[in-house]
């Protein structure tokens, strides 16, 4: 399989993500679109280093293709972390506007 | 065709798709849903590509608590009801258009792109097992590793000082 179909999906993941960030006002579901973004470069860094295992990079050291995953398996620990703080902020947003709308976010204005 | 790429087109058919209709759903608990299916199409690729520490990380880490955090707090705010008032239509549609710019510009500086087919390997390929990928984490990345912790750590005392009535 070509690398270029995996660069399309993920970045049709991504654009999904994006639209969602722009369009939608509900807090958790752009936290939502968040982590499909955070999904799509996954998926394109592990195809990636599938890239090199084939293409002869990783010939010099076999640990390459292993390091990319590791890298993946990193950015979920963060990912993992990024949710239980970004749910305990909106979940104290809650509490104070009985909202989770973000058009009611601009009380730091004034 | 063989079945490699008919199982990547089914997977990615899946995971667009499912995307899609997370996005569309007005019910935030049927958002929830979809991107669950979301992930695991995600984790069929990992399958796919012979990634299968990460397709089982993903599973339970994203499917499996992720999401499931994500219900807990969408049902303990009994958001199911709550309709999106105004709509904007204006700020949409420059979401929409901005978003799928994006995707149509990377997309044909892909399809423009010239020399030769790089390919992925699929299927073999032993990098991705977990007797490899726990070699490697335990021998060069055992410093992140560690300080990954000291960040769950902090991470956990952040949500409940933040979660706890001020």
């Amino acid at each position: 399989m070509d690398i270029k179909y995996y660069i399309g999906l993920s970045l049709a993941l991504f654009s999904i993500g994006i639209i969602g960030v722009l369009t939608r006002r509900n807090a958790i579901l752009i936290f939502m679109c968040v982590e499909l973004m955070l999904n799509a470069v996954n998926l394109l860094l592990v195809a990636f280093s599938k890239m090199h295992a084939m293409s002869g990079v990783a010939k010099a050291s076999a640990n390459y293709v292993a390091d990319a995953q590791i890298f993946v398996f990193f950015i979920m620990v963060v990912a993992a972390a990024e949710v239980a703080v970004g749910l305990a902020i909106i979940v104290m947003l809650y509490r104070n506007t009985h909202s989770v709308d973000i058009n009611f976010l601009n009380r730091l204005k004034n | 065709m063989n079945i490699l790429s008919l199982l990547f087109y089914i997977l990615s058919a899946m995971a667009v798709g499912s995307a899609i209709m997370m996005l569309l759903s007005k019910n935030p608990v049927k958002s929830i849903l979809w991107l669950i299916v979301v992930f695991f199409a995600i984790s069929g690729h990992y399958i796919l590509l012979n990634a299968q520490f990460l397709a089982v990380v993903n599973i339970i880490v994203y499917a499996g608590a992720i999401m499931v955090l994500f219900l807990f707090v969408v049902m303990l705010m009994n958001l199911n009801s709550t309709v999106e008032p105004v709509k904007n239509f204006r700020m949409q549609l420059i979401g929409i258009i901005s978003g799928g710019a994006l995707f149509l510009i990377i997309l044909s500086s892909l399809m423009k792109g010239e020399g030769k087919a790089q390919l992925v390997q699929m299927r073999v390929g032993d990098a991705g097992l977990i007797k490899n990928l726990g070699n490697v984490l335990f021998t060069n990345y055992v410093l992140p590793f560690e300080i990954a912790s000291i960040l769950f750590l902090s991470a956990m005392i952040g949500a409940v000082v933040i979660g706890k009535k001020a």
